[in-house]
C-alpha cells in the first residue's frame, strides 16, 4: 500500500516535471506562435501628426505628390444600382477610376474584360491598371459594393515608400496562407502591383486556371502570386489597433456592439479614419457619403498635415 | 509479490498520467489568463487613449432630475476652441420626452449620443426613476397626453432650470439632434428675442409652427411667455396635437417662428432619417408637400452640412449618426461650405484662420477661404491632383 501511494507520488512529481519541460520547449519552438503573434510583424497604420510634423515642408509637399490613387473597380452588369452609386460617391474622390466589367455597357463606360472567371478577371484588371498607371503609384482595387474614403486611404499609405511592395487591407488567414479580404477593398504599392505582373507569367505558381480540385478563390490566388514574390498581405488599422477595413457594413458594426454592451459602443467597434465598410445598400452609400464629406458639427477643427480639395463638379461631398 | 510490483508500477504511471494533466490545466490556465488581459488591453487603451471621451458618470452631474455637463465632449486630436466658445455663449437646456417603457429601449441610446453635448439635460416621462434618472410628469402616457406633457415640462424647465440655460430644446426618444449646430444658429440671436426654431410647417397658423418629431427650440423669452399665457389664460390645452397648440400658444404670445436654415437655404431640422430626405422621393400625394412652409428640396441640397436635427431614428441609428457627426471624417479634406463664423463671435485671440484650414473658417466666410488658398500651396498639375500641404502649425 505504501509502495503504491510512493509510485504513485513519484509517478505525479515526474509528470508534472515532464510537462512543465515539454510546454516551455514548445513555446520556445520556432515554430509555434499563438495566434496573435504571427500578426505583429504585419500591421500598418498611418503616420502620427507628430512624425508628419517634423517633416520638412518640401518633404511633405513630395509625398502630397506621391500619395495618389488609381481605383481599379470591378463591376457587373447586373447589378447596376451599386455600379452607379460607386461612380456616384465615393469612387469621384480616386485620382482616377476605371470600371472593368466582364462585358462592355451601353450606357456606362468602362473595360471590357471578357472574361467569365473572377480570378482571370482580376488578373486582366490589375495588369491593365499597372499599364495604364502612368505617374500614379498606389493601387486599390474593389467592387462597388465596398465603400471607400479614399483620403484616409492616402493618408495611411502617406509615408510608405511605393517602391516598397505593400499589399494592404483586412488580413484574414486560410490554412498557412495570410491574404486581403476582397470586399473590404486591397490596397497595393505600384511595386507590389509591378512584381504581381511578373508573377502572373509563372503558369506554374500562378495559373489563370487553377488546378481544378484546389480551387481558390480570386482573393486567395492573389495573396499566392503575390507570396511567391516576396509580398505579404499586411492589415490596416489605427493607433488603437482598430481595423481600418472592413468586410461589413456600418449598421451591423454598430449592433454587434451595442450586443457587447460596452462602456463605449462607437469607440469598440469603428475606427475614426476607417478606409472601407462593405454591404451597403446604394441608398445608405448615399447617406454615408453625407455623413463622411458634410455633415459635421460647428467649430471642432482638424488641423491635417494635408489638405485634400473636392472633386469638380460633385454635388453629395 | 509479483502483483506488488504491478500495482506500484500502475500507480506510478497513474500518478505520471495525473501529474501531466494537472500542469498542463495548470499551465493551460495561466497562458489563458495572459492572453486575456492582451484582449481587455486592447479595449482599454482604447478608453485610456481618449480620457476625455469619459463615461456619462464622469462628464455629468446629477442635480436631482436634471443632468448638468461639466465636461464639453471633446475629442482627441482636435482643435474645438469654436465649439467651447459657443457651449459657453449659447446654453441649451434639451428636454427629452420619454416614458418609462422606452428608458432602456430608447431613451439611453439619447443619454449615450447627442445629448452629451446640451448644458443641462432632463428626461421628462410619467414616472420618476431616480437612476435614470427622469422627471415625472402629473400625466398619463399616450398620444393625446403629448400636450400636456409638453405644457408641463416647459413649465418645470423654466421653474427649475431658469438660470442655467439661454435656450430650451423639445426632443422626443427619436429624434437626434447635433447640439453644436443648433449653438451655431441660435448664436446670431439672443434669448431675450421671443422667438422659436424648428421645422417650420404652414397650415393653420399665420406663421407658422414647428414639427414636433424634429425637436424646436425656445428662446428665453418665447419660454416666459408660453408659461405666462398659461397664467393668464391666453394659452389652454386646445388639443392633443402637441406642435401645432404649442405654435398656436407661442403666435397668440407674440413669438415669432424663426427661419433655421442655413445660409444656403438649406433645412436643417429634419422630420425624417437622412435616407428619406437625400435619396429618398416623397410620393405626390404624401402630406408633407403641402405641410412644408419652405420649398421642398429633394436630393443632396435637402439637408444643410451642419443639420440639426432628424427624426423617427432608431437606437443603432442613433450611434450611426452619432458616428458620422462626431468620429468618421475624411483625413484633410477641405468642406464645399465653409460657413461663417457668427458674428457674436468675432475675432477670436488665437485666430482660427491658420490653423483651421479646410474646416473651420476664420474670420468671416470669404476671407478665410482667400487666406487658407494662399497659405496653401496647391499642386500646378491639372485636373486630377487636388491635394495640398498645410503649413505647420
Amino acid at each position: 500500500m505504501l509502495s503504491e501511494g510512493s509510485s504513485f507520488i513519484k509517478g505525479l512529481f515526474l509528470g508534472s516535471l515532464f510537462c512543465l519541460v515539454m510546454s516551455t520547449l514548445v513555446s520556445y519552438g520556432p515554430s509555434w506562435h499563438p495566434g496573435q503573434d504571427s500578426h505583429l510583424h504585419h500591421h500598418i497604420k498611418a503616420p502620427s501628426k507628430e512624425e508628419l510634423q517634423r517633416l520638412p515642408e518640401a518633404q511633405r509637399l513630395e509625398l502630397s505628390q506621391r500619395v495618389r490613387v488609381y481605383c481599379a473597380i470591378m463591376v457587373q452588369p447586373k447589378n447596376l444600382e451599386h455600379w452607379t452609386t460607386a461612380k456616384d460617391t465615393w469612387s469621384k474622390h480616386c485620382d482616377r477610376a476605371v470600371f472593368y466589367s466582364p462585358e462592355g455597357s451601353a450606357t456606362l463606360e468602362v473595360v471590357e474584360l471578357q472574361e467569365q472567371d473572377e480570378w482571370a478577371r482580376m488578373r486582366k484588371a490589375l495588369r491593365h491598371a499597372y499599364d495604364h498607371a502612368d505617374d500614379l503609384h498606389w493601387f486599390f482595387l474593389a467592387r462597388p459594393t465596398t465603400f471607400a474614403i479614399i483620403e484616409n486611404l492616402k493618408y495611411l499609405v502617406l509615408d510608405k515608400e511605393p517602391g516598397q511592395p505593400f499589399y494592404i487591407g483586412r488580413v484574414a488567414k486560410s490554412g498557412e496562407l495570410e491574404y486581403v479580404e476582397y470586399e473590404s477593398g486591397v490596397v497595393l504599392s505600384r511595386e507590389a502591383l509591378r512584381r504581381l505582373t511578373e508573377a502572373l507569367e509563372d503558369t506554374e505558381r500562378c495559373p489563370e486556371r487553377g488546378r481544378a480540385l484546389w480551387r481558390l478563390n480570386e482573393e486567395k490566388q492573389l495573396a499566392e502570386c503575390l507570396k511567391y514574390r516576396g509580398v505579404f498581405a499586411e492589415n490596416g488599422e489605427d493607433t488603437q489597433g482598430r481595423g481600418l477595413f472592413n468586410s461589413c457594413s456600418v449598421g451591423s458594426l454598430i449592433s454587434e456592439s451595442l450586443a457587447r454592451r460596452p462602456p463605449n459602443v462607437l469607440e469598440s467597434c469603428c475606427s475614426d479614419m476607417a478606409v472601407t465598410f462593405s454591404g451597403m445598400t446604394p441608398n445608405q452609400m448615399q447617406v454615408m457619403m453625407f455623413g463622411v464629406y458634410r455633415l459635421r458639427p460647428y467649430g471642432h477643427a482638424f488641423h491635417d498635415s494635408l489638405m485634400f480639395l473636392p472633386p469638380v463638379g460633385s454635388e453629395n461631398d | 509479490m509479483a502483483m506488488k510490483v504491478v500495482s506500484s508500477r500502475c500507480s506510478f504511471y497513474l500518478g505520471f498520467l495525473v501529474g501531466t494533466c494537472m500542469l498542463y490545466f495548470l499551465l493551460h490556465q495561466a497562458g489563458f489568463n495572459k492572453t486575456l488581459p492582451k484582449l481587455s488591453d486592447g479595449l482599454g487603451t482604447t478608453a485610456k487613449a481618449l480620457p476625455k471621451q469619459g463615461t456619462e458618470h464622469k462628464d455629468w452631474r446629477v442635480e436631482g432630475s436634471a443632468l448638468i455637463n461639466q465636461n464639453h465632449a471633446h475629442h482627441s486630436g482636435e482643435d474645438s476652441r469654436i465649439a467651447d466658445e459657443l457651449y459657453k455663449k449659447v446654453r441649451i437646456l434639451c428636454w427629452v420626452m420619454t416614458s418609462p417603457s422606452n428608458l432602456q429601449t430608447k431613451a439611453r441610446h439619447v443619454k449615450a449620443t447627442w445629448s452629451r453635448h446640451c448644458n443641462v439635460l432632463v428626461f421628462m416621462s410619467s414616472e420618476e426613476d431616480p437612476d435614470f434618472p427622469t422627471v415625472k410628469l402629473s400625466t398619463g402616457e399616450g398620444r393625446d397626453q403629448l400636450y400636456w406633457k409638453t405644457i408641463q415640462a416647459f413649465h418645470y424647465v423654466l421653474k427649475n432650470h431658469d438660470e442655467e440655460a439661454d435656450w430650451f430644446l423639445k426632443a422626443d426618444d427619436d429624434t437626434f439632434v447635433i447640439v453644436d449646430n443648433l449653438r451655431w444658429l441660435l448664436s446670431n440671436y439672443t434669448p431675450e428675442e421671443p422667438i422659436y426654431f424648428g421645422k417650420r410647417f404652414k397650415p393653420y397658423t399665420k406663421q407658422g409652427y414647428m414639427s414636433g418629431g424634429a425637436g424646436y427650440v425656445l428662446s428665453k423669452e418665447a419660454l416666459r411667455r408660453f408659461v405666462e399665457g398659461f397664467r393668464t389664460k391666453v394659452c389652454t390645452h386646445t388639443s392633443s396635437v402637441e406642435d401645432l397648440a404649442l405654435g398656436q400658444c407661442l403666435e397668440k404670445m407674440g413669438v415669432a417662428a424663426g427661419d433655421s436654415r442655413d445660409t444656403l437655404h438649406r433645412e436643417t431640422f429634419h422630420p425624417f432619417v437622412p435616407e428619406n430626405h437625400l435619396v429618398g422621393t416623397f410620393p405626390k400625394s404624401f402630406w408633407y408637400w403641402n405641410y412644408c412652409y419652405y420649398p421642398i428640396v429633394e436630393g443632396p441640397q435637402c439637408c444643410s452640412d451642419l443639420a440639426v436635427s432628424f427624426h423617427y431614428v432608431d437606437a443603432e441609428m442613433m450611434y450611426l449618426l452619432d458616428y458620422y457627426t462626431y468620429h468618421l471624417r475624411a483625413y484633410g479634406y477641405r468642406h464645399r461650405y465653409q460657413p461663417p463664423l457668427p458674428e457674436s463671435l468675432g475675432v477670436l485671440p488665437q485666430t482660427v484662420g491658420g490653423a483651421g484650414l479646410g474646416n473651420e473658417p476664420g474670420v468671416g466666410g470669404n476671407a478665410a477661404e482667400q487666406e487658407a488658398e494662399s497659405k496653401a500651396r496647391l499642386e500646378a498639375e491639372p485636373a486630377g491632383n487636388r491635394t495640398a500641404v498645410l503649413e505647420k502649425q
